[in-house]
């Protein structure tokens, strides 16, 4: 479904990595490692269509993404470094809007469930300054819940989070994965995923 | 779609009340300081009510075009708004409506307070406030396109009102234009139809071409 082909990542006049390819099937999970600053979140940028590669295509089935544009984004999910809430709004408001953007517009009531499974019962009304790191993380992730992409690109989502949250995402993530669809993921912690195929990434 | 964009940004306004009303406050200080200085000569102050209003009208519509982008932008919300499947250019659009209604329809109700001031007529009130109400939205689909060109820049603040302002000038021209003509006994309604005609063309490029900025400033 998703193939990197040839890629290469150039910052300034440094280059990042170059020769990246990856083909990555339905169930499938991919872990990009890697130690700081080897490319790791503009490798994920590349992917989700936020930046062009230096070199090299990304194709999704049979198309570059840059083909695809709307339709390639109706299918994915990216959660960045960045939490993507706004410090203003609840945590429902803003899992509604956020939700709403991404093309799912949700009731109320869905959003609750999902932020309940998440661990946030009863921080619903509360805007989101008033919230820790981790929290703000959870409201992040609790966007996997209610958008129900197949391809799923997340930088980092077990930073800030604790030892039960990490848990609950390990089992999100291997729910994903049975029902056919697809993580690319880049995190420093140890985490055992179960999936049909795993395959390693490894940027120098 | 463009709904939801429009009442998340109405909502953060109302959470952030003090961001709407410094625009509308800093328009009706700089408005009114004009009087206090020049003096109390009549005539001058109705010759130069319309330019004075529309001036400090582009001003303070300036003024909060930094804020337009740059706090999606810190948070993470405008990478998502990229990655939408809907069209960015809706989302911009979206976003430069609901930048008019939060800054320029306080201003547009505002100036016929204001142009009492100058003792203007109540016609020529009435011609200028048609004439903000139809050339705000074109600050606002304007200023887009420079606060989208200059995201993430430093000095982007001043950056932006030497991108935005001498785009501004055809408004500005016929906006302060229509008052005078009106006031000169002169037909007044080209230079509205002129400056409804710049509304629709903006409409239309401006959200493409801020569209096409954000993607390029957040690679």
């Amino acid at each position: 479904m998703l193939h990197g082909i040839n890629l290469a990542c150039v910052r300034g006049d440094r280059e990042l990595f170059r020769d990246v390819n990856f083909s990555l099937e339905a169930g499938g999970l991919m872990q990009v490692r890697g130690p700081n600053g080897s490319g790791k979140t503009s490798l994920l940028r590349m992917l989700c269509g936020l930046s062009n590669p230096a070199a090299g295509e990304i194709r999704w089935g049979d198309a570059p993404i840059r083909a695809l544009d709307g339709e390639y984004y109706a299918a994915m999910t990216y959660i960045g470094h960045l939490s993507g809430t706004k410090d203003d709004l609840t945590v429902i408001e803003n899992l509604c809007i956020s939700s709403a953007l991404a093309g799912f517009e949700i009731e109320a009531g869905q959003a609750k469930e999902a932020l309940n499974h998440i661990g946030l019962r009863g921080r619903e009304a509360l805007p989101v300054k008033v919230l820790s790191q981790g929290q703000r993380r959870r409201v992040a992730l609790a966007r996997l819940l209610v958008c129900k992409t197949p391809l799923w690109i997340l930088d980092e989502p077990l930073v800030a989070l604790d030892v039960l949250a990490v848990k609950l995402i390990q089992e999100l993530l291997e729910r994903h994965l049975k029902e056919g669809g697809m993580v690319v993921m880049t995190t420093h912690q140890e985490i055992d995923i179960t999936a049909t195929s795993t395959t390693q990434l490894h940027l120098a | 779609m463009f709904m939801w964009i429009i009442k998340r940004d109405l909502l953060l306004a109302v959470r952030r009340q003090s961001d709407v009303l410094t625009t509308l406050f800093f328009f009706i200080i700089v408005v009114s300081l004009f009087p206090l200085s020049v003096g109390p000569e009549m005539n001058m102050l109705r010759t130069m009510a319309p330019g004075v209003v529309w001036v400090a009208a582009l001003l303070a519509s300036m003024l909060s075009l930094g804020r337009m982008f740059s706090n999606d932008y810190l948070d993470g919300t405008l990478e998502q708004m990229l990655l939408s499947p809907q069209s960015l250019s809706l989302l911009v659009l979206g976003k430069a409506f609901a930048h008019w209604l939060v800054t320029g329809v306080p201003l547009v109700l505002m100036a016929p307070v204001l142009g009492i001031q100058y003792d203007l007529p109540a016609e020529a009130l009435l011609v200028l406030t048609s004439a903000l109400l139809l050339g705000t939205p074109v600050l606002s689909l304007i200023g887009a396109i420079g606060a989208a060109l200059t995201l993430g820049l430093r000095g982007g603040g001043v950056l932006v009102s030497l991108l935005v302002l001498p785009l501004y000038i055809p408004v500005l021209i016929f906006g302060s234009g229509a008052v005078e003509a009106n006031m000169s006994g002169v037909e007044f309604s080209a230079h509205l139809s002129l400056i409804g005609a710049f509304l629709l063309v903006t409409a239309v490029f401006a959200p493409w071409a801020a569209a096409w900025s954000l993607r390029v400033s957040l690679e």
